[in-house]
């Protein structure tokens, strides 16, 4: 197909490079610099889509990011992406788009039916239309809504694309490139300010590029290029390009959502698709400009209606005709500027002017053209399904109310004009509480709320002197405040035509016997007569009107329709506008892809993993490995076709009957330097330290104030006033603050230092009946002994010439130790255990088995301390110190903490000795008791006894104290499992501890 | 994203910090006499002020201080920062 719309010497495209396209499997050309859109109309085409509720054919009614129709589905290299639109896609060589919201197609579309059936889905239909008879929701109404609503179709498989963030400081944020964000720029980097320039379309220039105006000698054009090549020279300035600034946050952050890639077949090597900037700005300029807004008529949603100025900027950028034979409907000078530009690429356009008698240098331009103008004229109705064929006008009286004889005219487009509406969104998300100004019938900023300045048509300046001489002032003066520096630009020569006041009309009236819908909001299926009826079934404020027609709630946010809405409002609440108020501007300002937001930060890069430094033996002797926080931790060896369940007993036996070894790395670590270390560590722990010799760890635990368990773990000696502090695992960097807090905060007179030490050593367990003999072999030189390292002693050893530090310490109940080396030498030592071990027969174990280990000694773990347990129910109770005050201790003294029937861990045992527990599962005394049966307690931990064979369990248990010999039911409703069971003492293995000392 | 003022570091932005709380709570002290009602006052009860509020945050990210802000809780103004031994002047 031949672009038979396209004009030749007009525009900015790159004629020298056509591109292949298609769209809804329809084969066509374009040129580089195209956007799908300009593409399409230039092969003719205008039916892209139908609309959201009643599937009415719709085509381009903007050229840019307010346009609320033509969104497609696009393809590229291999991926699916919904809600993108036309106006905004950038043509690509091999492109693939096709309609949403049509099925089975769009020139036949079964949804069209809600057309004819609009009666049924008037304002509020999400709410009241489909709400009975009940069992039809299921069945008919809902798979009906989602196969007919929605915006495309998201893809289901895993995005290859990269997306960054990037973090970006800056002086001055000007948010637009057009006359004012240029003029700004300028004026504030040759003041020396550092600078970031954000132009969301690919071309800067925005007016400037469709005006017909003159800055100096040159066209307005060639001076926004002159501008922004010159930038670009300058060190201080960042200029960006396809960046949308979408959210304006606290403190001057703004957010950007930068498309590196998405103009491209397919995003080059290393770099990423999407790029999201965080930027915080010391001023934020906001040139965005202005979006014209239509006016509202008969069937104004017809293929073919669409902004005069989107006409023009297809015409003056993309060289495009949206037809041959347009109408002209303005209530200003704008759509004179259109017709202008129509007329001097032959064609003739007849303009239809709701004004009486306009008087200025742009309508006696377009006269002097010899254009057909006709004054107090409306366009009724639009004529045609799926692109517009004629028009219904008529004239108008003076008080707007009244139409003539309707005539019909031909056309093959409708360019609409109803004046302009300043872009306000950021300067709303800032916070800046918006005033109406009544001269241009919007919304334009009042008092900034953060440092921001909106300036140019953006503020409601629709003039280019004054544009160019407001922003050139403003960010002289804000770059001045910031930089001290004093260089002014001075001010050019400006040209533009004089233009008129506009005419405060924007809605048609009906002609009598009509009931032609028309549209306020393009995107939602919004009429007139819709908000109408929300308004007489009561609903006055305008935020409840938005959600209850879902005006102004679609992806477009309400670009183009939300002014008309309040004018409607107004009228019928004959309220004047500023009374009604706008509804809240919420970022972002345009849609974010996901992949933006979410960045690097996607499946296993969404937290770092850890690793410790043995990791890599790990990997070579099959270890299974286990996330345990951000840590990757062996879970255990696998040898042979074994499962977990027959690898995890036989490294927990293992350990009871020879030795073990297991990576214990990643316990946190804490140092703990300074004279009042003893004391510090009295006041947070529960029993007592101020005695602790030199060479000895002590085991305790951390309350928090609520008296509730924080942590556990050793602390030990090093020298006189050096302490290491293990902690658990997952409460490492809480117990580091925590320790932080009291000591900067409540007790600033202790002189203590802590800093955390985790990843200073490797820490390697040794456990087991063999463990020291090994030991003995390790650190030949050391006497460990049973009186040369006692339980709870320590020592600093020499590993074969590595600097060690060796505790006596048990997590598994048997004679164990933790030897901790400086962790570039933890692969050496670890291989040297297993190396040295081997006579012993070593193995090494993972968390299943250290798990069964302590669970069958009784040792109380993360799982019991839950956030939830005091001291007592942990049987901890021996550790509280009754003469000395710590963190928490108050607390113990409440009520529940002391009730005589206070819940205590206790051990379970399955009557059948087979059976195993479900962890989670509840205690009760009568399965069969009727609902809520009352719940005694639940399960925190579960193994099967390598000592015992047989399950067991830990419990927390109401009365646990005495409840050891009763028979209780274990139930775990989501597992469908009834278990009897025997409550016994929580130490099943070795109750006397006598192991550890032996 | 709040903008917030380390009196150790200077600018930094939000993420690297860490909320604490009230700033005002004192800690009853050590070794002395508590009653229920101060005892819970203390650990349990706040209020949730709309307006200027000195709250402690700490600079996990940074310098590891806590430190002590004055900011407003409706608009997120941030009025005035304090290192965690400076005194709040009422
Ligand atoms: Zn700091």
């Amino acid at each position: 197909m031949n672009q038979k719309f396209r004009l030749e010497n007009v525009g900015l495209i790159n004629r020298d490079k056509k591109l292949s396209f298609k769209f809804n499997g329809v084969a066509y050309h374009g040129y580089e610099g195209d956007t799908l859109a300009s593409a399409l109309i230039a092969n003719g085409v205008h039916l892209v889509g139908r609309s959201f509720k009643y599937h009415r054919p719709r085509g381009f009614f903007g050229a840019g990011v307010d346009e609320p129709y033509a969104i497609v589905q696009l393809f590229r290299n291999g991926e699916t992406e919904p809600n993108i639109k036309a106006t905004e896609q950038e043509l690509f060589e091999g492109l693939e788009a096709t309609s949403v919201n049509c099925w089975p197609n769009v020139n036949f579309d079964i949804g069209a039916i809600n057309n004819f059936l609009k009666i049924f889905l008037p304002a509020g239909f999400y709410y009241k239309t489909f709400m009975w008879p009940k069992s039809f929701w299921y069945k008919l109404y809902e798979p009906f809504i989602r196969k007919a609503a929605g915006l495309g179709v998201a893809s289901t498989k895993h995005d290859k694309e990269r997306y960054e963030h990037k973090y970006e400081y800056c002086d001055l944020l000007i948010a637009g490139s057009g006359p004012s964000g240029l003029a700004s720029a300028y004026a504030a980097a040759k003041n020396g300010a550092r600078v970031i320039l954000a132009e969301d379309k690919a071309r800067h220039g925005g007016t400037l590029l469709t005006s017909d105006v003159n800055i100096g000698n040159q066209s307005g054009k060639e001076w926004a290029e002159g501008i922004i090549s010159e930038l670009k020279k300058m060190p201080n300035v960042i200029v960006k390009n396809r960046s949308q600034v979408f959210g304006y946050y606290d403190h001057n952050m703004m957010v950007m959502s930068e498309r590196i890639s998405d103009h491209l077949p397919k995003t080059k090597k290393f770099h990423p698709k999407q790029r999201l900037w965080y930027i915080r700005a010391k001023e934020v300029l906001i040139s965005s400009g202005s979006i014209e807004r239509p006016i509202v008529f008969g069937n104004n949603d017809t293929p073919g209606v669409m902004l005069s100025s989107a006409a023009k900027e297809y015409l003056k950028v993309y060289g495009v005709l949206v037809g041959r034979n347009p109408i002209v409907f303005t209530n200003n000078d704008s759509g004179y500027e259109t017709a202008i530009e129509f007329k001097k690429n032959g064609v003739d356009p007849i303009i239809l002017d709701t004004r009486k008698d306009p008087q200025s240098e742009i309508v006696d331009e377009a006269k002097n053209l010899g254009i057909n103008i006709k004054l107090s004229y409306v366009v009724v109705a639009a004529q045609g399904y799926k692109k517009v064929k004629s028009a219904d006008i008529s004239k108008i009286s003076d008080n707007k109310e009244q139409l003539g004889a309707i005539e019909n005219i031909k056309c093959d487009c409708i360019c609409v004009s109803g004046f302009w509406t300043p872009t306000i969104h950021l300067a709303s998300q800032s916070g800046n509480k918006t005033k109406f100004n009544e001269d241009i019938d919007a919304f334009v900023p009042g008092i900034s709320k953060q440092n921001e300045t909106t300036l140019g048509a953006a503020n409601g300046s629709y003039t280019l002197e004054e544009t160019l001489k407001s922003s050139l002032e403003a960010s002289y003066e804000l770059s001045n405040k910031i930089t001290n520096n004093d260089n002014k630009i001075s001010f050019p020569n400006v040209f533009e035509k004089k233009s008129t006041t506009h005419d405060k009309f924007w809605c048609v009236p009906l002609p009598e016997g009509k009931n032609y819908k028309r549209f306020l909001d393009f995107q939602n299926d919004v009429a007139v007569s819709d908000v109408e009826i929300a308004l007489k079934e009561g609903y006055r404020s305008i935020e409840h009107v938005k959600r209850y027609t879902t005006l102004g709630m679609a992806t477009d946010q309400g670009k183009t329709s939300n002014l008309n809405g309040l004018q409607l409002v107004s009228k019928i609440e004959n309220k004047v506008v500023p009374n009604v108020g706008h509804t809240t501007f919420r970022p972002p300002y345009t849609p974010v892809s996901i992949g933006a937001i979410v960045g690097r930060e996607v499946g296993k890069h969404s937290k770092p993993t850890r690793k410790s430094p043995m990791h890599s033996w790990h990997e070579k002797n099959n270890a299974v490995f286990v996330d345990a926080g951000v840590w990757l931790r062996p879970r255990y060896y696998k040898r042979g076709n074994e499962n977990l369940f027959e690898g995890s007993k036989r490294e927990a036996k293992n350990v009871r009957t020879n030795v073990g070894v297991c990576d214990v790395t990643t316990l946190g670590k804490i140092d703990i330097k300074g004279p009042d270390a003893a004391e510090l560590l009295n006041r947070v722990y529960t029993n007592a330290w101020l005695k602790l010799p030199v060479g000895k760890a002590r085991y305790g635990v951390m309350l928090r104030e609520d008296g509730i368990v924080m942590d556990d773990g050793t602390t030990t000696r090093i020298s006189e006033n050096h302490y290491h502090m293990t902690t658990t695992t997952a409460q490492a960097a809480n117990v580091l603050s925590h320790l932080e807090y009291y000591l900067q905060l409540i007790w600033p007179e202790l002189n203590v230092n802590v800093v955390s030490t985790t990843e200073q050593w490797a820490g390697a367990a040794i456990a087991g009946p063999k463990s020291r003999n090994l030991l003995q072999k390790l650190f030949p030189k050391s006497d460990v002994s049973n009186e040369g390292l006692p339980f709870m002693g320590y020592l600093e050893g020499d590993l074969f010439g590595v600097k060690a530090r060796i505790f006596r310490i048990s997590f598994s109940g048997e004679l164990a130790y933790e030897i901790n080396v400086e962790s570039d030498n933890g692969n050496f030592m670890w291989e040297k255990i297993i190396e040295v071990g081997e006579e012993f027969k070593i193995q090494p174990y993972g968390t299943e088995a250290l798990s069964t280990l302590r669970i069958e000694m009784g040792h109380v773990a993360g799982s019991e301390l839950d956030g939830r347990t005091i001291p007592y129910d942990n049987s901890l109770e021996g550790l509280l110190s009754k003469k000395k005050d710590f963190i928490g201790k108050r607390s113990l003294a409440r009520e529940a903490f002391v009730a005589e029937d206070r819940q205590k861990v206790v051990g379970v045992v399955p009557l059948d000795k087979k059976t195993s527990i479900p962890e989670g599962s509840h205690l009760v005394k009568d399965s069969k008791a009727p609902l809520p049966n009352p719940k005694l307690g639940y399960i925190s931990a579960s193994c099967w006894s390598v000592e015992h064979d047989n399950p067991f369990s830990l419990a927390i248990l109401k009365d646990g104290k005495n409840m050891i010999g009763e028979k209780l039911f274990v139930m775990s409703p989501l597992k469908n499992k009834v278990i009897p069971v025997e409550i016994v003492s929580s130490h099943y293995v070795d109750p006397k501890g006598e192991r550890v000392r032996s | 994203m709040l903008y917030i003022k380390c009196p150790h570091c200077g600018m930094r932005s939000q993420n690297e910090f860490s909320y604490g709380g009230d700033a005002t709570v004192k800690r009853p002290e050590l070794n002395s006499e508590v009653s229920d009602h101060d005892w819970d006052n203390f650990v349990y009860n706040r209020k949730s002020l709309r307006g200027k509020h000195w709250e402690l945050w700490q600079h996990i990210s940074g310098c590891r201080q806590w430190i002590k802000v004055e900011r407003d809780t409706a608009t997120h103004e941030i009025f005035n920062t304090l290192k965690a031994h400076e005194e709040i002047s009422k």
